[in-house]
């Protein structure tokens, strides 16, 4: 069997159902192995970078690893912010890239790039075949590597001799890596410190993040939250962990979270961190952060802790064992002054608007999307759309927001919307995109249409880099520096020229009833283009630098 | 010479011998801003596990970091930071020195006091080999610096633990 064979059934082996690729030289026999594989579909996309994001949606949307793959050089290099999407977000994927054959290697041959160099240091590991004896074992190695322990991307490049050089298939039933043994079940003694701790506390938080939807903690988070009754914040990347709609939710923290979760967060006695690593933009200014509190750090990476803030009790494992473990402990939380104090700001400082003359408002438009669509798999894209999107849609299911969190690539949503579908077709699938964003990986718009695959794509259209605007405006005199997009396309026009129905919004009273239509299409994407008021903020906000208790709430 | 800097550590990472593994950690290295003083690697007995020895220098949580995010890398088998423990260090330096007839007996007579060899001589310099820690090392450079030090070739540091060995290689 020849190298490209013995990769697409080694995939095979692996459970994949779908491989998002864009063709090109130096991967042509692996595309045309994939021409007439069986349970394997091949989704040609438009680009690199939808592929991968595409692949990552998928990921996201299933916990299922994503599968890429492009051609050498330029096909390689254009995979490349999807892969460090994908690692910035624990995401497991695998991105196979074809190569120039070994004999040419390093003498600078057509569509020749050093994609393993230049990958290194965003991906979690990465192999070069260069023999089909090794394609099995780097396949089965590479799924193990990417799924396990904190997840994330992983690269395989093929040289081209080798995709047609034979050999004997043989996939190994199982993986062994002497240097990689994650540790995956907490300690126990650390468990019984953190409970004792918990047990105690007067005013305990709850900070859960992207590890316990990587994880599939989901159900274990809830059980302990219900039972020991101490409320929780759940980061932009956790959403969907915890009902929001639950009394104990704080709604997410951070820059733009809520000031009930941010002001929990400067007046609690205990912080309790899971599968969440203190981000930047949630912690605000270090030195303010938090200096009340204790802190017990749950999370699969070491690293991550005690990096950004000091750690009282780290437990080091996989976030289900560990709440597992810990709800055996746990009991009835005594807090009834600091629930109090909870339900004091919950009330005080829900996320809110002000409408703005006959303007659509964009928390508006999301709002009605949360009322027709509660139970879409949402996916953003980055901005001011996305936050909107976090404060006033509320996610109540595991795995039901999905948006590129810590690397904040604009592009991301529309591909990762295709893959997400494709991974979960009993669903309805809601991408909430901004008109910067959209048009940056809009070509893939195409497999959606060819595919007829019913995504609800509503674009939060203000004229502008909103995020950056807002910024401008705030911090640097008004100055809009390549922010106006006023030139933008008529998105709805556009849309109808890629197949897709196009619908235009510019007046509030149109809003219900557009999504209205969009529900009922079924035979292919839908884009409403929502003209929304051009200036209006996203608040609360925290500034870059300052401390969580300095929140500006915006409507003052 | 550079003088050994109070916050330095000897990292011993044990890895395998594989294809890009010292990218990987060279770029860890430099991707995150860490510092790497002087680094050495070479097979171990096992051919397809090298040791590396690496010294850098930072504040503990600095060095908590790098001991962590190296052992993060597929390939890391095992990181030790022996600083704190007993531990035996070793470089080896060679040293060209400009040395006349008049000066060798000289020289020779510096050379044999720090128990170093001569591996060349040519009527107008002289090559030195000399192995041993970083004082050794740069004591002896002070005493060859007068006559002119044509050239300095260091070895990065390697380093191997005091008594009995736990971990093979370790």
């Amino acid at each position: 069997m020849r190298g490209a064979k013995i990769l697409v059934e080694s995939l095979k082996r692996a459970e994949v159902k779908y491989i998002f690729g864009v063709q090109g030289g130096a991967a042509m026999p692996i595309f045309d192995d994939l021409y007439d594989a069986e349970g394997l579909k091949l989704i040609p996309m438009r680009h690199e970078q939808g592929a991968a994001h595409a692949a990552d949606g998928y990921a996201r949307a299933t916990g299922k690893v994503g599968v890429t793959l492009a051609t050498s050089g330029p096909g390689a290099t254009n995979l490349v912010t999807g892969i460090a999407t994908a690692h910035m977000d624990s995401i497991p994927m695998v991105a196979i890239t074809g190569q120039v054959p070994t004999y040419l290697m390093g003498n600078d041959a057509f569509q020749e790039c050093d994609i393993l160099g230049i990958t290194r240091p965003i991906c979690k590991h990465s192999y070069l075949i260069k023999s089909s004896d090794e394609v099995a074992d780097v396949v089965a190695e590479a799924f193990h590597v990417a799924a396990t322990g904190k997840p994330g991307p992983v690269v395989i490049d093929f040289a081209k001799d080798a995709q047609i050089q034979e050999s004997a298939f043989y996939y190994p039933e199982s993986v062994n890596i002497r240097s990689y043994n994650p540790t995956v079940v907490g300690h126990p003694g650390q468990i019984k410190k953190a409970m004792d701790l918990i047990n105690r506390a007067e005013k305990p938080m709850i900070y859960a993040g992207g590890g316990v939807t990587l994880a599939n903690a989901h159900e274990e988070l809830r059980h302990f939250t219900s039972k020991t009754g101490i409320p929780i914040t759940v980061t932009l990347m956790g959403l969907g962990a915890f009902p929001e709609t639950d009394p104990l939710a704080m709604r997410m923290p951070g820059m733009h979270g809520s000031c009930c979760a941010n002001y929990a967060f400067s007046d609690a006695d205990l912080v309790i961190a899971i599968g969440a690593r203190f981000d930047d933009r949630v912690t605000g200014n270090l030195e303010r952060f938090s200096q009340k509190s204790k802190k017990i750090h749950i999370d699969i990476d070491p690293s991550c802790i005690g990096k950004n803030v000091t750690v009282d009790i780290p437990i080091v494992g996989d976030a289900k064992n560990i709440l597992r473990d810990m709800n055996k402990l746990a009991q009835p939380a005594q807090i009834e002054p600091w629930m109090q104090q909870i339900r004091e700001w919950q009330e005080k400082y829900p996320f809110e608007y002000r409408q703005n003359g006959d303007r659509v408002m964009p928390q508006y438009v999301i709002e009605q999307v949360y009322d027709l669509f509660p139970d879409a798999v949402v996916t953003a894209d980055v901005g001011q759309h996305q936050m909107w999107a976090a404060q006033y849609f509320k996610y109540t299911e595991h795995r039901q927001w999905l948006n590129s969190g810590g690397l904040g690539t604009m592009g991301f949503s529309l591909p990762a919307t295709i893959g997400a579908q494709l991974g979960r077709p009993d669903k309805t699938l809601v991408n909430i995109n901004g008109d910067g964003s959209f048009i940056m990986n809009i070509q893939e718009l195409v497999p959606a249409v060819t595919m007829k695959l019913p995504l609800k794509i509503f674009i939060i259209n203000n004229m502008y880099l909103g995020m950056v605007r807002q910024w401008q405006e705030m911090f640097f005199q008004k100055r809009y520096s390549a922010v106006d997009y006023h030139d933008n396309p008529d998105f709805a026009k556009l849309a109808e020229g890629f197949g897709a129905t196009g619908i235009r919004v510019e007046r509030p009273e149109e809003v219900r009833p557009a999504l209205e239509q969009a529900q009922k299409i079924e035979d292919g994407p839908v884009v409403i283009d929502f003209i929304v008021d051009e200036e209006e903020n996203v608040f609360p906000m925290v500034p870059s630098g300052a401390g969580l208790d300095e929140v500006i709430r915006g409507l003052a | 010479m550079a003088i050994q800097k109070s916050d330095s550590h000897i990292l011993s990472v044990l890895v395998n011998n594989r294809f890009g593994v010292l990218a990987r950690v060279a770029g860890l290295f430099s991707g995150r801003n860490f510092n790497i003083d002087s680094l050495s690697v070479a097979e171990t007995d096992d051919p397809e596990v090298s040791h590396m020895t690496i010294v850098t220098h930072g504040e503990a949580q600095i060095i908590e970091q790098i001991e962590k995010q190296l052992n993060r890398l597929i390939d890391v088998i095992k990181v030790r930071d022996l600083t704190a423990e007993h531990h035996v260090e070793r470089e080896l330096a060679l040293v060209k020195v400009d040395c006349d007839t008049s000066e060798r007996a000289e020289i020779l007579q510096i050379v044999d006091i720090f128990r170093a060899k001569t591996v060349d001589v040519t009527p107008t310099n002289l090559t030195i080999e000399v192995t041993g820690d970083e004082g050794k090392i740069r004591a002896l450079l002070d005493m060859l610096h007068p006559y002119g030090i044509k050239q300095i070739v260091k070895t990065g540091k390697i380093a191997i633990i005091r008594g009995e060995i736990r971990t093979r290689n370790g």
